[in-house]
This record gives C-alpha cells, sequence and structure tokens, in this order.
C-alpha cells in the first residue's frame, strides 16, 4: 500500500530535530569540553588565558594521595552500597514477597518505595539524623545495650553507604519482583517435589533464570551510585577530613573550594570513562533487545 | 486406598510447611520493613514536636507550629515556585522532544535507527554529576549561569536519553493500523501523532511525565551548581539553609518542610502507580 504523503528521509527525521539539538549542545557539549578542560590548567580566577598542559593534570591526580584516597572510597561505597546492599537486600526483599501474605506485602514495599521516592536531599536528612550520635540508631544500640557511637565520625564511608541502601534498594526490589513473576511456577514446583531445597532452588533454579535481570540491575545500580553526590554531601560532607570524600565530592572540591578546574575536570574525565565503560557493558547485556 | 491417603497426607504436609514458611517470610519482611520505616518515622514525627531532636520519639504534645513558622514566602513559597518553574519547564521540554524524537524512531524504517538508540540507550547510564564542572564553565561562558532558563534547558538535556527510550518503547505498542488509517483519510504525520498516537499511549505519557519531574524535584547536583541566587533556588537546594546559615538547626521546622517538600513527589508517585503497577518507572529500560 502506498501512503499518501509520504515524506522523504531527511523531513522524516525531521522531528529528531530538537531533542537532538538539545542533547548535542548540552550533553555532548560537556563532555567534549570536558575531554578539552581536562588537558589545560584552566583556574576560576585570576588566570585570563589557560594553556594546554598535557597529560599533567592526571599524572597529578595518579600521584595525589587525594585522589587515591577518593577512588578507593569509592570502590567502597560501590561494592558495599550497591552491588552488595542493594542488589543482594533487593533480591531477598523480592523473594521474600512472593511468599508473605498480602498486607505485609503492601506495608513492606510502600515502606521501601517511599524511601526510594523521596527527594535525594531530604534522604540524606533523614539518615543524617538517623546516624549522628544522639539520633536514633544510637538509642536503638542503646536500648539494645550494645556499643554506642558517632557513626558518621567514626565510620562515615559505612554509613553513607548505608544510606545509599536504604535510598537505592527499591529499585532493585521492582526489577527483581518482575524478574521473579515471569519464571514459571511450574519449574520451582517441580524441584520442590523433587525435593530441593530452599538454597539449592535459588542456586540452580532462580538465579541463572534471572541472571540477565542481575547484569542489567548491577550495571545501573552501580551507575547509579558512582555518580552519588547530594546524599554524602549532605550526610558529610565528604567528611570528617576526607573520610567519605569520594570521586564526586573530591571533584567538586578541587573544582570549586579550590578552583582548580582543569584538576577537577580531569579526575570528573575519569569517572565519566569508569561510567562510560560500565555503560558499554550494560548495552552489551541488552544488546538482543534494541 | 492407602496410596490416596499418604498423598493426602503429603498435601497437607505442603500446606503447613507453606503456612509456616508465609509466616517466616511475613517475620523477616516486617523486620526489614521497620528499619527502613525509622528515619520515616522520624521526619513525620519531629514535625509535629514543639521540641524535637534527631531521635525518633513520640511527641509529648502535638503542635502545627513548626509547618506555622516554615509556611513563609521566604522559606517555602518562593523555593516551591522556583522548583514548579525549574520542573515544569524542564519536563515540558523533555515530553515534548522526546514525543516527537520517538516517532520517526518507531514508525519509520531507517538504517540510523539503531545506532541512534543504542547512543540514547549509553547516553541513560552516564554519570550526569562527571559532567557539571565543565558544564558549569561552559555555562559561565555562554551567560548561561545563575539563570533559570540555562538550568531548565540542561535539565531537559539529562532527562531526555531515557524520556526517548521510553516513550519509543510505549509507541512502538500503538498498532500502526489505526494511523494508517488516519493517513488515508488525509492526516499528515503530525497530525496523526497528535491526534491518533499520543491519545492511544496516555498511559506511557504519564509515565515519562511523572518520571521526568520526580527525577528533576528531587535534583540537588544541577541547581545547586547553575544557581548562585538565592531567591532562584529550588527547594532541593534551599533546604540546606536550615543547616549553618540559620545558625542552631530547628529539627522541627527541618522535619516539616522536608514533608512539604516531600509530599508532591510522593503523591505523584502513588496516582502513577495505582494505575500502573509498582515497577511503572522500569519501562523498558531494565528488561531482561
Amino acid at each position: 500500500m502506498r501512503r499518501r504523503g509520504a515524506a522523504p528521509g531527511l523531513l522524516r527525521a525531521l522531528p529528531l530535530a530538537p531533542a537532538v539539538v538539545l542533547l548535542l549542545l548540552f550533553l555532548a557539549g560537556p563532555i567534549a569540553y570536558c575531554v578539552l578542560i581536562a588537558f589545560t590548567d584552566l583556574q576560576l580566577t585570576g588566570q585570563a588565558h589557560s594553556s594546554f598542559v598535557g597529560f599533567a593534570n592526571f599524572r597529578r591526580a595518579f600521584a595525589d594521595p587525594a585522589f587515591l584516597n577518593a577512588v578507593w572510597l569509592t570502590l567502597v561505597f560501590t561494592v558495599l552500597s550497591s552491588i552488595v546492599g542493594q542488589n543482594t537486600l533487593g533480591l531477598a526483599l523480592a523473594a521474600l514477597m512472593k511468599r508473605a501474605s498480602r498486607p505485609v506485602r503492601a506495608v513492606a514495599g510502600a515502606v521501601v518505595v517511599t524511601a526510594w521516592v523521596l527527594p535525594e536531599v531530604v534522604a540524606g536528612f533523614l539518615l543524617y539524623a538517623f546516624f549522628r550520635r544522639e539520633g536514633t540508631l544510637d538509642a536503638v544500640l542503646g536500648w539494645l545495650r550494645l556499643p554506642r557511637q558517632n557513626w558518621l565520625y567514626t565510620l562515615p564511608i559505612l554509613a553513607v553507604s548505608f544510606a545509599n541502601v536504604w535510598r537505592g534498594t527499591a529499585f532493585s526490589m521492582l526489577v527483581y519482583s518482575a524478574a521473579l513473576d515471569e519464571i514459571p511456577a511450574e519449574i520451582s514446583e517441580a524441584a520442590e517435589v523433587d525435593g530441593a531445597g530452599g538454597l539449592r532452588r535459588l542456586w540452580h533454579i532462580t538465579l541463572p533464570m534471572i541472571r540477565r535481570s542481575i547484569g542489567t540491575n548491577l550495571m545501573l545500580n552501580t551507575l547509579q551510585t558512582l555518580s552519588v553526590f547530594g546524599l554524602i554531601w549532605v550526610m558529610t560532607r565528604g567528611g570528617p577530613g576526607d573520610r567519605s570524600q569520594t570521586l564526586p565530592l573530591l571533584m567538586y572540591e578541587q573544582a570549586f573550594q579550590n578552583s582548580m578546574i582543569g584538576y577537577g575536570t580531569a579526575v570528573a574525565l575519569l569517572l565519566l570513562l569508569v561510567g562510560a565503560l560500565f555503560s558499554a557493558v550494560y548495552l552489551r547485556l541488552l544488546r538482543t533487545e534494541v | 486406598m492407602a496410596r490416596a491417603l499418604t498423598r493426602t497426607r503429603s498435601t497437607r504436609t505442603r500446606t503447613r510447611a507453606r503456612a509456616a514458611r508465609r509466616r517466616t517470610a511475613d517475620a523477616c519482611l516486617l523486620l526489614v520493613a521497620a528499619a527502613f520505616a525509622l528515619p520515616l518515622a522520624w521526619v513525620v514525627l519531629a514535625s509535629v514536636d514543639p521540641s524535637a531532636g534527631l531521635r525518633v520519639r513520640v511527641p509529648h504534645a502535638l503542635t502545627l507550629g513548626n509547618f506555622r513558622a516554615i509556611l513563609t514566602p521566604d522559606i517555602t513559597y518562593t523555593p516551591l515556585l522556583n522548583s514548579l518553574i525549574l520542573c515544569g519547564g524542564a519536563t515540558a521540554l523533555t515530553v515534548g522532544c522526546a514525543a516527537l524524537a520517538a516517532y520517526p524512531l518507531s514508525r519509520f524504517r531507517s538504517r540510523l535507527n539503531r545506532p541512534f538508540l543504542l547512543t540514547i540507550l549509553f547516553a541513560t547510564s552516564l554519570p550526569i554529576t562527571a559532567i557539571m564542572v565543565p558544564v558549569y564553565a561552559l555555562f559561565v561562558r555562554v551567560n548561561l549561569i545563575d539563570t533559570l532558563q540555562g538550568t531548565i534547558l540542561f535539565f531537559a538535556a539529562t532527562q531526555l536519553p531515557f524520556a526517548i527510550w521510553l516513550m519509543k518503547n510505549f509507541m512502538d505498542g500503538v498498532p500502526k493500523e489505526l494511523e494508517e488509517a488516519a493517513w488515508t483519510d488525509g492526516a499528515s504525520p503530525v497530525q496523526s501523532l497528535l491526534r491518533v498516537v499520543l491519545p492511544l499511549m496516555g498511559p506511557g505519557l504519564a509515565v515519562v511525565t511523572v518520571f521526568s519531574f520526580v527525577m528533576m524535584w528531587g535534583n540537588f547536583f544541577v541547581p545547586f551548581m547553575l544557581l548562585l541566587t538565592p531567591d532562584k533556588m529550588p527547594a532541593s537546594v534551599s533546604v540546606n539553609d536550615f543547616f549553618g546559615n540559620r545558625g542552631m538547626v530547628a529539627y522541627g521546622q527541618l522535619a516539616a518542610f522536608s514533608v512539604v517538600y516531600s509530599t508532591p513527589v510522593i503523591l505523584l508517585y502513588v496516582l502513577v502507580s495505582r494505575r500502573l503497577g509498582s515497577g511503572f518507572a522500569l519501562g523498558g529500560a531494565v528488561k531482561g
């Protein structure tokens, strides 16, 4: 059938124009600019021209204990909160949801999802109040007669990791609930009748069947966690000292508090590269779908 | 006979085992939910507590004083209005551009579709936080720093990849035949997009709109970097003033403000997820 008024190719692509222009100007542009100024000594103040300095910013970064500290903390934060925390807890919650009674499921789901929907800064406050000395956790520990401490001072990176688990687990829970729903009931029932225990069913049936959801979920969680700024900023400002200063906070400090835009951007570029790497893996995982 | 008896017995043990398992699952879930609820309980209780501290506790007396103290133009109305302008503007821009862009991607076949979609998908997962420093430098150069329109444009650009991706998936669900009928009646592609396709994907459109709005409403880093003047700040940044600037932290007021600021997005989420199931925001993004 021939359509009337069939537009030629260029005209058909026209609706793409506004989106493409926005993306080029405000996303691709800054990324290109990022690459450019990471190789200069651009500063915020008192400098008319910046000059090309090659890899100096990167060499400086890799020799800078503050940078290495931030890389380490970012790694700890990401592994603890996203890969271990959000991912495992999300799967556990989804599995429990399938077995629990309806009202309990509704209540638990609502609470966990509310933590996810709250604005970042509000979540930061709530967890600041939770972990501070004299805060709720302190009270609970005292009530249980466990040793009390000021978590934000003694173990700040652990506190912000827990905060990120609190905030981000809902996403994994929703992903895994959807994935578990797609497993045909007959398969796990058959295994159950054959006498396979819970752990064996999990390992041999459930996990293999949802492995692609696990892959994409891990990828998205990790990317999300890599770029967390507001939550940590509100809770600790990266401190005390630099004991919860992950890469985004280091980038901010170098570029703005120390006015080293070039150096700060070099840090940002490294973060972007790690993100791009994860993104590429994510694309590979989805490759059959596009 | 004996065989049938064993079978019923084994079914009965299995039902009993299942009931026991349900109780265990309920207990575990309630425990986790309680842990998750503690910080939430703090904000709700502290907001009506005349002498709120950092700890969860049932107030000795109830008061609306905290709300009364914060419901002033300075503290609440201006920041919320700014949030509304920023997020509303950026959401409108995002949804408009995404709907337009999704149309050719969903309807016409082209060699460029696949690379374009892959690029979009790649861009959805880039850490936007990382480019805030160059964006700041760029905005200073082109005089967009400290302007609402500049922030709106950047906000829209950051949401666009995911919005286009979702929108395209929803649009694929609208059968092409309906549109072809409109074409034979002489409708142009623009008309058929506006009159046929978009109305048919109402829920999808709602998902993209609400999702974009909620993401931007809670975003702290972007306005924190791109806006400088206090009276242009949205609520996500102005809430910071409760610390520092105002001296002693009034926790009750902080909690009251958090409640006021969070309520719209929670309501929006509830509204949309009621209609579309809890996994609404995930759409086609994490099928697997």
